[in-house]
């Protein structure tokens, strides 16, 4: 289309808006920058994320490290001296990775943090685009390989809630059967990042969005529309997911750091 | 010589409404070159606007359908001054017109056994009408455009046709400007056809857009065909009646299909008494039966709500008239009260009038799921128009053809819900086809360029009027007389006194002056849009005139029963030798054996 | 009477301004009514298109306090009165005059999109069964009114003028509403990765956000797309097990 409009691109931050178009994208850089933060602040503690059958779901699985949780034992030997070691490193890629390329996050981080565009109607300040297109946007259609590995961190985070049920007597050394706040935290976790998790557009795509006729396969069409109710709120099980989690951690953390002190149901 | 450009065509549509989409269709598949003209955008046209549905006797709710009680529903409703010829053809042909439909991919709501769903609605016997929750007409209009827009069809968007030129006696083009830009255009075509729609407009509160105008009346009128059945104006029952901002806006027919009640500020349901003789046996006379009917029980009858528009319509404006109308002047039409019948009321009400649940809830403040709505009768529709051979759609005009609701004949005295965008698409395929057809025989036709030039003065004369008169002040004007004088309930002496505010209005229509310049000047198209508003408004207002009885839409206080005599003419309208409107009355044909034994035996 | 300041935009290609008018508001009162009160008393030449004024034919878009907006749909009761309300053409398309743009564009996108094409009939009388689950999804798409708001709030039109590279909203849900049409046996998504630039898409959901018929656009039609294009170009487990799967169907047979 050869004609422009006459009235010319807007400068950046230029709108004709009257209301506060910017408070809801520096809501979400101050949200979004401080799990981003916090949660690299945190993974590469490499310490006082357990306590007791807890394990901070930073840390989940745990495939190498000093604690009773590792799979496989303490640091290989093999890592090399000068690469830094936290066993959240070698997992919180991935459910990293799932949020990253998360299609709610997309459009909110290319918003917040990228003024791509600032808020709807609101002048950019660039005039290049390339869109999701492009090296390295493109990359984000990698997003149901990651939706793959967020439903093996469910089943993992599941069964540390499953472990937190159970409680070593120090004095006996007898395992037994109970409770703490600790493990409705985590409990919660689960939920939430379930919630999350299944709600996730890829997966609405997967388990029935591809087809054309529902009708000829019903139990399809039963997993599309659950996972459509979730997805409908998608944004909010991102946000409350998001936070939980962060706040698992921490109370992990004040446990173990022996701040905060752990409430015994039973 | 006025600057103008040419185009050329086979067949030139007028109107790019469904009749006009639907006749391109057609005319395009008949391998002729086709043009259509719009007043807007395409896709905009009045027939978005249409909620309920398609009637069509497709037999998928109820098996005991077929056409013969679509034709005796129709003839019915339009107390028998129908074109039985029409009423029959449209009845025959719907089905096949609906199921087409599907195979250019619209998407109609499902039975379940995965067939076109069909609901109520007032005077067809079973439930007939093909729909998509309320917003039939949009999914109609829009699969003609996607599936039109393929064939080669040329469309001048925003360009409005002043007049119909001609060659001897026929049709050889259209004189048009375009809005944009202001410029005149010459169309010249072999065969033209009329789909402009309707005239409501001419009223001031009315369900109709600002294009519906009655163009398609006028320009026919004026380049010499007959109009017939003009007397015949529809008050839709229900239209909003607050805020005044919407007054008139349109609420489905579906509301009480779906087991909605019309009430009045005693709490009353009026409706069950006045139940008119010859739908007696088939109305509901108590409330259990008139709501198990909406149910979609076969064995029970109608509710009164469902009776013909017209009625309907007489009804509400004798409640308001004796005092028992609600605080703004309509009656209370009450959804919210399937509550006490079903479970999940709201929802239900939700998923089957989802725009007038929005409708209210954005534009009154008003939740239907939860209180009564106020409505009061509408100008709708015009059963009256261009008239036409019940086959090919041609007037009496060579090479003009008329279809849609500028088109008149199958809706006699009153037009059914839903019969609206069957005639449509029955009507439009056939003007398609004939129209083609007589192109394909006819060579192009001159065009008068002295002809050309004085209606280019004409069109012009507003810019040279200065500031004289206002149009928008005159079309208010217009509008308003029209409502008191020539409405729901009419008198001969209010009528005369309207013939003669016409006289003045035409006077001060050549006075009016528009500021501004040609390039898009609302102010300019509407003084142009006005000398249309006052020919059909004439029209009616002589054809009410000349009809001495009350019969479906027009009510006579002074004649308030119907007459056997006139139940055997039509009305005429015609332009004499002198300019002045000419007016006849003509006897309906003798309808076929067949189609008599038909209606006797649905009686 | 209440009354109040409409800023309104007039002016055409060569340029234009804004310009007060005052009006006097009743209840009810949509930013429509306002517009044709100032037509009908002091700017007679104000162009603005509209039809139906009820928010089912999509004429009277334009951009009210800056959101892109339909006229008739937008009360003067849920705007402060106090500011003049501002009223403008959308951005997206070539102005015109005053309120109206320029929109053909549109027009000759749709007529670029593959046409419907149903498979064969499933009944003798020419006809087709479907289930009312499996035309939902479409029936929500084929709600657009096609007033082009949604067009004219995504940036990648109004701010980067990808016009021949990118379709914008309207048009991929209008290829969605094909693509997932039950009966529909054409294939888009070609087009839909290299010429209709479904990849510009970034999710912002601005066009889900103005959307009068509150169609969810973004959510329900552009991301399963996006992910129908993944499946068959960015996925190469997936590419590799739906080929397994055919090999074994059609050994099975």
């Amino acid at each position: 289309m050869s004609a422009e409009s006459t009235l010319s691109r807007r400068s950046f931050g230029q709108t004709m808006r009257a209301d506060v178009w910017w408070a809801q994208p520096l809501v979400v850089f101050l949200g979004l920058g401080a799990f981003v933060v916090y949660s690299t602040w945190a993974a590469l503690q490499g310490r006082n994320y357990y306590f007791g059958p807890y394990l901070s779901p930073f840390y989940s699985p745990e495939i190498f490290g000093p604690s009773p949780h590792s799979w496989f034992g303490a640091k290989p030997v093999w890592w090399p001296a000068w690469l830094i070691f936290s066993p959240s490193l070698l997992v919180l890629w991935a459910p990293g990775g799932f949020r990253l390329t998360c299609y709610y996050y997309r459009g909110a981080y290319y918003k917040a943090f990228w003024a791509d565009p600032p808020a709807c109607t609101v002048g950019e300040p660039r005039s290049t685009y390339l869109g999701e297109r492009s090296f390295p946007l493109i990359m984000q259609n990698m997003h149901r390989y990651f939706l793959y590995l967020a439903l093996l961190f469910i089943l993992v985070l599941a069964h540390d809630v499953w472990k937190a049920l159970w409680f070593v007597d120090p004095a006996t050394g007898r395992t037994s059967f109970g409770m703490g706040v600790g493990t409705l935290v985590l409990a919660v976790n689960v939920v939430l990042l379930g919630g999350y998790t299944f709600g996730c557009h890829s997966l609405r795509h997967l388990i029935g969005g591809f087809l054309d006729q529902f009708s000829k396969s019903p139990a399809c069409y039963r997993g599309y529309a659950c996972v459509s109710c979730l997805n409908r709120r998608h944004m909010l099980w991102a946000w409350m997911s998001l936070f939980w989690v962060a706040f698992s951690d921490v109370y992990v953390r004040l446990c173990a750091l022996g701040a905060w002190h752990d409430l015994r149901f039973f | 010589m006025p600057d103008y450009e040419t185009f050329t065509h086979d067949v030139l549509i007028i109107g790019t409404g469904g009749a006009g989409l639907r006749a391109a269709i057609e005319a395009s598949a008949a391998g002729v070159s086709v043009g259509m003209v719009s007043k807007c955008l395409l896709g905009k046209a009045h027939t978005v606007m249409a909620e309920g549905g398609i009637a069509a006797a497709l037999a998928n709710v109820d098996d005991r359908d077929n056409w013969k009680v679509h034709f005796a529903d129709t003839m019915r409703g339009g107390q028998y001054v129908n074109n039985w010829r029409m009423a029959e053809l449209h009845a025959r042909e719907a089905p096949e017109r609906v199921r087409e439909l599907e195979a250019w991919g619209a998407v109609f709501d499902r039975t379940k056994d995965g067939r076109i769903l069909q609901r109520n609605f007032g005077g067809h016997k079973y439930p007939r009408l093909a729909h998509v929750g309320d917003r039939t007409g949009l999914e109609m209009i829009r699969t003609l455009q996607d599936h039109g827009i393929h064939q080669g069809i040329d469309v001048h968007m925003e360009v409005c046709v002043l007049a119909l030129l001609k060659d001897g006696a026929r049709v050889s083009g259209a004189f048009a400007y375009d809005r944009e830009r202001g410029r005149f255009r010459i169309f010249r075509a072999k065969a033209i056809i009329l789909a402009t729609g309707g005239i409501g407009k001419a009223y001031k509160i009315t369900s109709n857009s600002w294009d519906c105008t009655g163009d398609g009346h006028a320009l026919a009128y004026h380049a010499g065909a007959e109009l017939i059945d003009m007397e015949y104006l529809q008050f839709h029952p229900t239209g909003m009646v607050w805020p005044p901002s919407v007054r008139g806006m349109l609420v489905t027919e579906g509301v009480r299909g779906e087991g909605g009640i019309l009430t009045n500020n005693d709490g009353q349901r009026f409706m069950f008494d006045f139940i008119p003789e010859n739908y007696k046996a088939q109305t509901a006379d108590n409330e259990e039966e008139g709501w198990r009917y909406t149910q979609g029980d076969k064995e029970a009858r109608r509710p009164p709500e469902l009776l013909t528009r017209d009625h309907v319509a007489r009804c509400i404006v004798r409640e308001i008239k004796e005092g028992r109308g609600t605080p703004h002047g309509g009656v209370y039409l009450d959804i919210s009260w399937i509550k006490k019948r079903l479970p999940k009321a709201e929802e239900h009400i939700k998923r089957k009038l989802p725009s007038m649940y929005h409708q209210f809830k954005q534009l009154g403040d008003v939740d239907i799921t939860r209180e009564p709505m106020e409505v009061g009768p509408t100008t709708h529709y015009i059963m009256g128009g261009v008239r036409v051979d019940a086959d090919t759609q041609m007037s009496s005009v060579p090479g003009l053809f008329a279809a849609g609701e500028c088109a008149a004949g199958i809706n006699g005295a009153n037009r059914l819900g839903g019969n609206s965008l069957s005639d449509l698409l029955v009507f439009g395929k056939r003007a398609g086809e004939f129209a083609a057809k007589f192109a394909r025989e006819q060579s192009l036709g001159g065009v008068d360029e002295a002809v050309v030039k004085k209606l280019a003065d004409e069109a012009l004369q507003p810019f040279a009027n200065g500031d004289k008169d206002n149009p928008y002040t005159v079309q208010r004007d217009l509008q308003e007389m029209m409502q008191h004088n020539v409405g729901i309930v009419r008198e001969e002496s209010e009528m005369q006194s309207a013939l003669e505010h016409l006289k003045v209005l035409w006077e001060r229509t050549k006075e009016v002056g528009v500021t501004g310049h040609r390039d898009f000047n609302p102010g300019w198209h509407t003084a142009l849009d006005l000398k249309n508003l006052l020919t059909v408004s004439e029209a009616i207002t002589r054809a009410a005139l000349e009809r001495k009885e009350s019969r479906g839409a027009q009510f006579r206080e002074d004649y308030p029963e119907k007459s056997a005599e006139f139940g055997k003419v039509n009305t005429i309208v015609w332009k004499g030798e002198d300019g002045g409107m000419q007016i006849r009355r003509e006897t309906i044909p003798e309808m076929r054996e067949e189609l008599k034994r038909i209606i006797e035996e649905m009686k | 009477m209440k009354t109040a300041v409409f800023r309104i935009w007039r002016g055409n290609a060569a340029g234009g301004e804004f310009r007060d008018y005052e009006t006097g508001v009743s209840e009810g009162m949509v930013v429509l009514d306002a517009i044709h009160h100032i037509q009908a008393t002091e700017a007679n030449d104000l162009a603005c298109r509209w039809n139906c004024k009820a928010g089912k034919c999509g004429s009277c878009s334009a951009e009210v306090n800056g959101m892109p907006r339909l006229m008739c749909m937008t009360r003067l009761s849920e705007l402060p009165l106090d500011k003049p309300v501002t009223v403008e053409p959308i951005k997206a398309f070539p102005l015109l005059k005053d309120l109206i743009t320029d929109v053909s564009w549109n027009f000759r996108v749709k007529k670029k999109i593959k046409k419907f094409k149903p498979r064969p009939p499933d009944a003798p009388d020419g006809t087709w069964r479907m289930q009312q689950e499996d035309i939902d999804r479409v029936q929500e798409f084929r709600k657009c009114i096609e007033c082009f708001l949604c067009q004219d709030v995504c940036h990648v039109l109004r701010d980067h003028r990808k016009y021949d590279e990118f379709i914008g909203p309207r048009f991929l849900i209008y290829v969605a509403a094909l693509e997932m049409h039950p009966l529909d046996t054409e294939d888009r998504l070609e087009e839909l990765r290299e010429t209709q630039g479904i990849g510009y898409c970034n999710i912002t959901k601005c066009c889900t956000k103005v959307c009068p018929e509150s169609i969810h656009i973004t959510d329900n039609a552009i991301i399963p797309l996006k992910e129908r294009v993944v499946d068959d170009y960015y996925d190469p487990l997936g590419w590799l097990w739906k080929k397994m799967r055919r090999k074994k169907g059609s050994g099975g047979s």
